[in-house]
């Protein structure tokens, strides 16, 4: 998070310093992964990867059921700490501070590092609550910053138009792809650094999926974005760099181009020609 | 390609004359177990109903015969003279209502405690094991329980002793109801919660509660209905008040006691109200129940 005495949050929701900053800068990386392993038991799901998450661009996992791309993602925001017998070892250091350390603060961590989710999971509550729920957990706002953090994430989102005349009504009653805007509306709404998407489009229908793809693009112009994906097509549509994964290993990184036409692995070729799945 | 097109096409040309024969005779046995099977079925809901009609209409025509404005403003009374059920109305009103808000909010938070934070410990299975006994523990024991810990170290039948051998019947079931109720909630909105960066405790408060807010409500309705109808568990601790009562600290009446009491007496009158009383607490514990299913049903 910002300074915690920054109260003033409205006027920090343009941020615009962040869209005129240089393209050079913004490659840095904002996540560095490395030799990181991690184990379900005695189960080594990922081994020794490295990664960069390059800072304002959109980094696409691919590969097969199970090859631990979704593992590495849960590891970015800790997720796998509620569960125990998982544990990850290794770094991922983001701003100079390894987030698997055991002694992040995880509450603060995951305001910095927002997740959406394969299906929608809308809260039992309003759409203006859905969205203040976040919020609410980590800043303290009046009324009128809070309307105004609403209708910001909601408009980040494409969702606003759709749902200003019923923010009072229950999320329940949005459409699948309406429900994953609100998630997404939901998680910038905390106004992260980072977005993890897992698979966010593999339970909505083709119109809602172009939706949410245009909106990844529109993010990350202020957001480092993580999305695991099965489709292809999407991974070379939304991501900047694409890296392969097959049996917890990291096989191949690249940019999306060159990972979709020239391969340098044999494993990712046979991957993306449907060779194997 | 030709040679494999037409393998399975000769084969199936050949072949179903006799399977068809051996499956129609099948087909017919089938049929057959299947009307046998529903004829069972229809004649067991027939008993089943013809029972709980018999129970109703007997209920309704004996139970309207004594039924009148004093049954409500009148306390019971010595046999022959005019009384009423006020007394006992009351102090089931007072002893239910007591009984859950101590019973609900403890089973609530052992509920809770099964289902969000003793998952596969071993503390949570003996918690859970232990529940699921006491919910099907006689309740006379229950009330047996409490004249040991509240009657005889006080030296005296107290409608608090009553509320509190009722709470224990409540804490069981709505510790069943509240675990089952948490667990119905996919990982996926914990884990959504927590994504945000909440914690547990207000994960549970202002997302799970509300999820299932209509089943929690269902459980503690149901737990309502059951302890409002429950005579042995008060024999023993708040035994009943032939007086008006709403002190806690003093023996109280209650319907089911009373009717147990006057049902067994030889006198025709409060035979005649037992039957009123009986009368009251189904339409009482009936109309529970529609709201909580009511309440279900509205997600």
């Amino acid at each position: 998070m910002t300074s915690p005495n920054d109260t003033d949050a409205a006027t920090h929701i343009q941020a615009p310093t962040l869209e005129t900053r240089p393209a050079q800068e913004a490659s840095a990386a904002k996540i560095a992964i490395r030799n990181l392993d991690f184990f379900y038991g005695d189960n080594r799901a990922l081994k020794a990867i490295n990664l960069d998450f390059p800072e304002r661009q959109v980094t696409g996992m691919i590969g097969p059921s199970g090859c631990g791309k979704s593992t590495l993602l849960r590891c970015l925001n800790r997720m796998y700490d509620l569960y125990p017998g998982q544990r990850a070892t290794g770094e991922a250091m983001m701003d100079g501070v390894n987030i698997i350390d055991p002694s992040v603060d995880l509450n603060a961590l995951r305001s910095r590092i927002g997740m959406v989710f394969q299906k929608p999971t809308p809260f039992p509550m309003t759409i203006y609550d859905n969205i203040a729920f976040g919020v609410k957990l980590h800043e303290k706002l009046s009324k009128a910053q809070m309307d105004e953090r609403v209708e910001w994430s909601l408009s980040r989102a494409a969702l606003w138009e759709e749902v200003k005349d019923r923010l009072a009504t229950p999320a329940g009653g949005l459409s699948g792809g309406q429900q994953q805007r609100l998630c997404i509306a939901r998680s910038i709404a905390v106004r992260p650094e980072v977005i993890l998407f897992d698979e966010p489009t593999s339970a909505l229908d083709p119109i809602s999926t172009l939706k949410v793809e245009e909106l990844i693009d529109e993010l990350k112009q202020d957001f480092t974005i993580a999305i695991v994906t099965h489709n292809m097509q999407q991974a070379a549509r939304c991501a900047d760099r694409v890296a392969f994964f097959y049996l917890g290993e990291m096989v191949e990184v690249g940019t999306a181009a060159q990972m979709f036409t020239a391969p340098r692995e044999l494993r990712t070729q046979q991957y993306i020609t449907g060779r194997f799945s | 390609m030709s040679t494999t097109m037409n393998a399975p096409a000769r084969h199936a040309r050949s072949g179903p004359s006799k399977d068809m024969a051996v499956s129609l005779a099948l087909g017919r046995r089938r049929k057959r177990r299947d009307r046998i099977m529903l004829w069972l079925a229809l004649a067991a809901t027939a008993i089943g109903l013809a029972f709980l009609v018999s129970i109703l209409a007997t209920l309704l025509w004996r139970g309207t015969q004594a039924l009148s404005l004093e049954v409500f403003t009148d306390v019971t009374r010595p046999p022959g003279s005019e009384g009423g059920l006020a007394n006992a109305i009351v102090g089931t009103l007072i002893q239910t209502a007591l009984g859950t808000l101590i019973g609900a909010p403890i089973g609530l938070l052992v509920g809770t405690y099964l289902a969000e934070y003793a998952q596969g410990s071993r503390l949570g299975n003996a918690v859970r094991f232990v529940s699921d006994i006491l919910l099907s523990a006689p309740s006379i024991l229950i009330g047996l329980f409490v004249y040991q810990l509240l009657v005889l170290p006080f030296r005296g039948f107290s409608g608090i002793a009553g509320a509190v051998a009722l709470a224990v019947i409540v804490i069981p079931i709505v510790v069943r109801t509240t675990e089952d109720m948490l667990q119905l909630i996919p990982n996926t909105l914990r884990e959504a919660t927590f994504a945000l960066g909440a914690p547990k405790w207000k994960m549970i408060l202002l997302v799970c509660y509300p999820a299932v807010r209509p089943g929690l409500i269902t459980g503690v309705l149901l737990a309502v209905a059951r302890i409002a109808g429950e005579t042995a568990p008060l024999l023993f601790t708040s035994l009943g008040n032939l007086n008006w009562s709403t002190d806690l600290t003093k023996a109280m009446s209650s319907l089911p006691v009373t009717i147990y009491a006057y049902a067994g007496s030889p006198y025709s009158d409060w035979i005649a109200l037992a039957w009123t009383g009986a009368l009251l607490i189904t339409v009482g514990v009936l109309f529970i129940n529609i709201i909580a299913r009511f309440a279900l049903r509205q997600r």
